[in-house]
């Protein structure tokens, strides 16, 4: 037996194992006559090709990996069980924070659940809806370019990431002028959006796309038919439809097998049916198929967000049901944003009730019937879906995310076992798992 | 929209708790004068035929195939629900498992897919206390349907569908791992988000929660389960 610090050995039931921490390999003694030799590798969770708080658990067999298994919840946070201590209001702040890279995905998935636990859907103002359309949209462009992005900088092409990055700081910017904050907005509510779009909000946006459509040329032709990125990607994570469905992979992954399923077009949500855009599909299965899928998923947000501008009209963005419209009428004044004086006049000298609707839904929130609503929406990842259950009280009962990452790092084995270490690297950039969602 | 279309209506309630007061405390605190207020939580309950849609369709379909298979329908399903446009069949444990092979492999209903399995507490529906949730997709009819299961918190046994749904896998781990609910046949029903060693299991809702020790002339910030509420 080893005495070496560093470079223990024990017995178990699998045989002696050594565990090794350091460059200490010449301390460890080979397999005994007859003992099959293994080599387990732990990745993560803090490395810089994981894709975020990610641990792999690796068997080599040199420079071939034999077995994967991934380990989560480095990241779990309770939010599910936080929101069940707020208002239904309240959630929208919680349920943004999960998958950090798309927020106003988790915010619409979870408003339409609670306005459909309301019976509301009807009467959301189209303003507000095409608004969510508009904000999702450019959040699926800022959600792939960090795939591409950090994809790109896990395979060593690094220019990919400032590219990426360069770009999706763009959104970013946008996102602060429509939102006021670059990520985690809590912009989208029960019933309609916090508030309006600021003026000169169209401009702003017709800017970004244009400023967008130049730069996504250069990202397309410094990669799509570049020998080294295709040599990485190509025929590499190949996950075939039945292997998608069997394993319930959905957004760009199962897209890459040839089927055309997108929620927007197959279960439309927030008048999806009306827009005109493509969903763009390959065949290939692989890494390669995946990333062009979303080069050409950016490209028809574009054609999105510019239908939403041609359609956005004047009107309001909340609905009109007083006692569940939250009464935020947010100004600038001389210490700061708060609530405008006119709406502070309104209720503190003219309407009685308008104080009662006030004080009621700022303390207590609104009651939602009970029942139970399963609500999806297509993320950047794939199905975004939301289990709500209400008691009929103020408060969530439960809240379930079926979030798209958790669902589909499960494939990570099917696509990288047999493959090599560096082609594992481009399986997890390609499913592009974010582990605030995986975990929540 | 045809699976949104309204239909037949639910004709009772499952009641899952009473809740006493305005306040959801306990011990003290309500000095409002409704502390007396007595209301029951229902959740919507059987809903009698026709469902509407293809609801009507999916349950001869699947009541016919258990039949044939020499197993009685109300020994697989208790009742069903159509609420809001969705379609629930509330399942026994038992059968669970050549229900789903059915809603999975029978050419009229296809759901090919699983979507989520998660996990609701009840803590005062007795010897329901755990329902297991699962979500399923028919790629092949655009459809969505919830399968749920109630069982004992005394004997928290289900049998697991990773078998059908290899991609369960996870979904039911987590679901353990928060509810407490032991999916028998599962290859590996280990911890999933909480560490190997947790005590307890987190969603439930009698898990105790921590306080923020914030002590003022002897009265402390009790943690948020306690507090008032609405």
């Amino acid at each position: 037996m080893s005495t070496d610090y560093f470079a223990e050995s024990y017995e178990t039931t699998e045989g002696r194992v050594h565990t090794v921490t350091g460059g200490d390999w010449d301390s460890v003694t080979g397999a005994e006559a007859g003992q099959q030799e293994r080599v387990v590798v732990n990745m993560g969770p803090q490395h810089p090709s994981t894709h975020g708080v990610l641990r792999m658990i690796l068997e080599l067999d040199g420079e071939t990996v034999s077995e994967v298994r991934s380990a989560i919840g480095y990241l779990h946070t309770g939010i599910e069980k936080n929101l069940e201590y707020r208002s239904w209001t309240q959630g929208v702040t919680f349920v943004t924070r999960m998958d950090y890279l798309s927020p106003f995905f988790n915010e619409v998935a979870y408003c339409l659940a609670v306005e459909k636990l309301l019976g509301i859907e009807e009467q959301i103002p189209e303003r507000a809806t095409v608004i969510r359309v508009m904000l999702m949209e450019l959040n699926r462009i800022s959600s792939h370019l960090v795939c591409l992005a950090t994809g790109g900088m896990e395979l060593g092409a690094l220019t990919a990431m400032t590219t990426g990055l360069r770009d999706r700081e763009v959104v970013l910017e946008l996102y602060e002028e429509l939102t006021g904050l670059r990520m985690n907005h809590a912009f989208i509510r029960p019933g309609g959006l916090a508030q309006d779009l600021p003026v000169g909000a169209e401009g702003k946006v017709r800017k970004v796309i244009e400023t967008l459509r130049k730069n996504f040329k250069d990202t397309a032709n410094m990669l799509v038919d570049n020998s080294v990125w295709t040599a990485r990607t190509k025929d590499v994570g190949y996950l075939d439809l039945t292997g998608c469905v069997a394993l319930g992979m959905t957004g760009p992954v199962l897209r890459s097998t040839g089927i055309a399923w997108d929620l927007r077009k197959t279960q439309p949500y927030c008048g999806y049916e009306t827009y005109e855009f493509d969903v763009p599909v390959q065949t290939s299965c692989d890494a390669y198929g995946r990333f062009l899928i979303r080069l050409a998923e950016m490209q028809e947000s574009l054609k999105i967000i510019e239908q939403c501008l041609d359609r956005l009209q004047p009107g309001p963005v909340m609905v009109d049901d007083k006692k569940i419209a939250w009464p935020a009428q947010l100004a600038v004044g001389s210490d700061g944003q708060g609530n405008s004086l006119d709406h502070i006049r309104h209720i503190m000298g003219e309407s009685m009730e308008a104080l009662i609707h006030h004080f009621k839904l700022v303390t207590e929130g609104f009651e939602v019937p009970a029942g139970q609503v399963y609500v999806a929406v297509e993320s950047p990842r794939g199905e975004l879906g939301v289990h709500v259950v209400s008691d009929g009280g103020t408060r969530p009962y439960r809240v379930h995310y079926r979030d798209p990452s958790f669902n589909n790092l499960q494939a990570v084995p099917a696509m990288a076992e047999g493959g090599q270490v560096a082609d594992l690297i481009a399986v997890v950039a390609s499913i592009d798992p974010v582990m605030g969602g995986v975990d929540r | 929209m045809s699976n949104l279309e309204k239909s037949g209506g639910i004709t009772e309630g499952h009641q899952v708790d009473v809740r006493v007061g305005a306040f959801r405390n306990k011990d003290s605190g309500d000095t409002s004068g409704f502390g007396g207020l007595v209301s029951p939580v229902v959740m919507p309950g059987a809903s009698s035929k026709p469902f509407g849609a293809w609801f009507d369709m999916a349950a001869d379909v699947l009541e016919k195939s258990l039949t044939k298979s020499g197993i009685k329908a109300k020994d697989a399903i208790e009742y069903y629900t159509v609420d809001r446009g969705e379609f629930t069949i509330h399942a026994k444990p038992e059968h669970l498992l050549s229900l789903c092979q059915y809603l999975r492999d029978d050419e009229k209903l296809r759901f090919e897919m699983c979507a989520s399995v998660s996990g609701v507490h009840f803590p005062q529906d007795k010897d329901r206390e755990l329902v297991a949730v699962i979500h399923l997709l028919s790629m092949t009819h655009n459809r969505r349907i919830r399968v749920q299961v109630a069982v004992a918190d005394s004997n928290p046994h289900l049998p697991s569908i990773t078998a059908l749904w290899p991609n369960a896998d996870w979904h039911e781990r987590e679901t353990y791992d928060f509810f407490g609910i032991i999916f028998d046949g599962h290859p590996a029903l280990t911890r999933i988000q909480m560490p190997d060693d947790w005590p307890g299991h987190p969603q439930r809702k009698d898990y105790p929660l921590g306080g923020i020790p914030v002590e003022y002339k002897g009265a402390v910030v009790p943690p948020p389960s306690e507090r008032r509420g609405y």
